[in-house]
């Protein structure tokens, strides 16, 4: 009892020691084991195989490197992956932004929440069932074959497409969020006096609304584009033949780690880049 | 200064991945090519320690958790008081990196790793006399190219496949005689065939090359030099443009023949059976080419700790009852002789081909392709795992 009360004195006359014990644990958890990580990721890109056993090497090389930048697959393959998570977050945009202006300033006010609900559900079932829904749904002689059968035309089956719409699918919840919470947020005066001074619904939109929800629709793009790039197994499961940089990764984990390692930085530098770019729309403050 | 400090904190870090890396590497496996060290096969066996560790592929160890009915463990157990403890691994490549580990004793590897666990120095010769199931073993599963080395015998063979051409039936016609269905005469069905997704497979496209363009000299699959690796890949480019998806799960396979995605492409005989049992109109045969293969065959761990119970465990996996039974739960063609006489379906083992060597001579079965040409070429390399590895990612583009 003594030493308790010892300590908390002592704990209260030093601030700086009251905080660094607060802050080690989270500290350590964020040195070690997440950047702690994320340099062993880097460093091992660095290393070798054994070319028969598949043993890791630890010869110093920048082969790995070199090799991601001059074999023409491995170029396609992360231009086709950026071009992927670029895609579902321009369709996640473009379908949240009139879904979360509907939940958040057109539907009566009680039913806002059911709303929010019944978007949020699909996060309650499990991935895996969702993307093998989607993949029945694409298949051959599936419900988009047969509800574009009418039109003369037919689902686009699996491959590319297939895995685009099916990831904005999957993320749509992670965009009509933020988006919606920014709308409800947005103070009813500022379009009236939109209005008062004369502008139609469309400027309003373009000077008014748009400035003031673009952190947000810039935040949701950060969940959509970084789970996109990130994305495997929904695109073995509905793309095809469709290769993507974690499939690569995938691919090469058990045999080549070191090249491997080297294919993950690449979706870590992008995110990094992406995050940069974001920052300067104020999307960080928005999250 | 904060850099060094983060610098330090990287490097104490990688020396802990090195600690734990290089605690393993300690037999020869630094050198490239087949020179397995010289590891000795006990020529008796001790009391059995009370348990034993394996590496299976799904459906090769089962103690009835999985269906109560299927279950050639527990009697395994109570008869020599050996407790399996035992890890599922979903590829040919998790097999070789948990064998490394040490910790297990004995795994059922197929030929493209049995070779590689061979010249690493993580199995050790067996000493068949210690198996006494070993002698009803099928002639045509000893002493392979995968499984042994210069007549050293490194495990016990346990059942055999062979990859067949599946179609379907309604959709594919006239039927197929030859792998050309999914090769030169791939764009018919466009967008709808199907192929294994593994490296290995490029061994499928050199069996047909072989037949197709004998100026190639192709005589082994798993043994291409550069210029026959190239023409093989150059054939895979050309597939890949008809291919609709790859597969490397069943179920995924199965799936797509159902709904027609699929329509022509490789398979295994218990795939195409679940398929059928389905209720889609597909046929599964090996066509005039012949065909490639898998062998599998049980090895023991040079660093086991429970080497006899792994001997008990070899021979009571190759023993006809049980062998029977593990044939036919996976759909696989029994290893020892004697089996066919204990499968509850009396025509398995003819629809598995199990005693038929002529139906196995056309197999190719799965080998780990390395520098040294397997087909005894001296005056030329051939092309490493490694580089398979790299050239299925660019066929798949």
């Amino acid at each position: 009892m003594v030493l308790l009360t010892r300590t908390a004195g002592a704990l209260h006359r030093r601030p700086r020691l009251r905080l660094s014990l607060l802050l080690a644990a989270p500290l350590l958890w964020l040195a070690v084991l997440y950047l702690g990580s994320l340099t062993v990721l880097f460093v091992s890109a660095f290393w070798t195989t054994n070319s028969f056993t598949s043993e890791v090497v630890k010869v110093w090389s920048t082969a790995n490197f070199r090799e991601l930048f001059t074999t023409p697959v491995f170029r396609q393959v992360i231009l086709r992956s950026v071009g992927v998570a670029l895609a579902v977050t321009v369709l996640c945009a473009v379908i949240a932004f009139p879904v979360a202006f509907y939940t958040a300033r057109v539907a009566r006010p009680r039913w806002r929440p059911l709303l929010v609900v019944a978007i949020l559900t699909p996060l309650w079932a499990s991935y895996l069932v969702k993307v093998y829904a989607w993949r029945l749904i694409l298949s051959e002689g599936g419900l988009a074959d047969w509800m574009l059968k009418p039109f003369g035309s037919s689902g686009p089956g699996f491959g590319l497409t297939a895995a685009v719409l099916t990831l904005t699918y999957l993320w749509l919840p992670y965009m009509i969020l933020p988006i919606h919470t920014a709308l409800e947020q947005l103070p009813g005066n500022l379009l009236d006096a939109s209005a008062d001074l004369g502008a139609r619904a469309g400027r309003t939109f373009r000077s008014v609304v748009l400035p003031m929800v673009l952190p947000s629709v810039a935040a949701g793009s950060i969940f959509t584009f970084s789970l996109s790039l990130g994305d495997y197994i929904t695109v073995q499961i509905v793309g095809g033949k469709t290769q993507l940089i974690g499939n690569l990764v995938y691919s090469n984990i058990e045999l080549n780690l070191p090249m491997a390692a080297a294919l993950g930085t690449v979706p870590v530098v992008v995110i990094v880049l992406y995050l940069l770019a974001m920052r300067r729309t104020g999307a960080l403050s928005s999250l | 200064m904060r850099l060094t400090l983060k610098a330090a904190v990287a490097v104490t870090l990688l020396c802990v991945a090195t600690a734990c890396g290089s605690s393993d590497s300690g037999s020869g496996g630094s050198s490239d090519g087949l020179n397995p060290p010289d590891l000795k096969a006990p020529t008796k066996l001790g009391a059995t320690e009370g348990q034993v560790n394996l590496i299976a592929w799904a459906g090769y160890v089962e103690d009835g958790s999985n269906d109560p009915k299927v279950d050639w463990v527990s009697d395994f157990e109570k008869q020599t008081g050996c407790q399996v403890n035992s890890k599922t691994a979903a590829s040919s490549d998790e097999m070789v990196k948990l064998m490394k580990t040490g910790q297990y004793d004995a795994v059922s590897a197929s030929g493209d790793a049995s070779l590689r666990l061979i010249a690493s120095g993580d199995a050790a010769p067996v000493n068949t006399a210690l198996v006494p199931n070993y002698r009803d073993i099928f002639s045509g599963l000893k002493d392979g190219a995968w499984n042994s080395v210069d007549g050293k015998m490194y495990g016990v063979p346990h059942g055999r496949g062979a990859n067949l051409l599946m179609y379907n039936t309604a959709k594919v016609t006239p039927a197929p005689t030859s792998w050309s269905a999914v090769f030169d005469d791939a764009s018919t069905y466009k967008g709808h065939v199907t192929a294994y997704d593994s490296p290995i497979y490029i061994a499928d496209a050199a069996l047909y090359l072989k037949a197709t363009e004998p100026d190639l000299g192709i005589k082994d699959p798993y043994a291409l030099d550069q210029k026959q690796f190239d023409a093989a890949v150059a054939l895979l480019k050309r597939q890949n443009a008809n291919i609709g998806e790859y597969w490397s799960d069943y179920l995924k396979e199965i799936s797509a023949f159902k709904s027609g995605d699929s329509v022509v492409g490789t398979t295994w005989q218990v795939i195409a059976n679940l398929t059928a049992d389905e209720g889609a109109k597909v046929r599964a045969f090996v066509p005039k080419e012949g065909s490639t293969g898998w062998s599998d065959t049980w090895m023991v761990s040079a660093k086991a700790k429970h080497p006899n119970c792994a001997y008990k465990w070899l021979d009571w996996i190759v023993s006809p009852k049980v062998n029977a039974q593990v044939a036919e739960y996976f759909g696989e063609a029994p290893a020892n002789s004697k089996a066919c006489d204990h499968t509850s379906d009396k025509n398995f083992c003819t629809t598995y081909h199990a005693s038929d060597e002529g139906y196995w001579k056309n197999i190719a079965f799965w080998n780990t392709p390395i520098e040294q040409c397997l087909d005894g070429r001296t005056d030329v390399t051939c092309v490493p795992y490694a580089k398979w590895v790299q050239a299925w990612t660019e066929i798949k583009g």
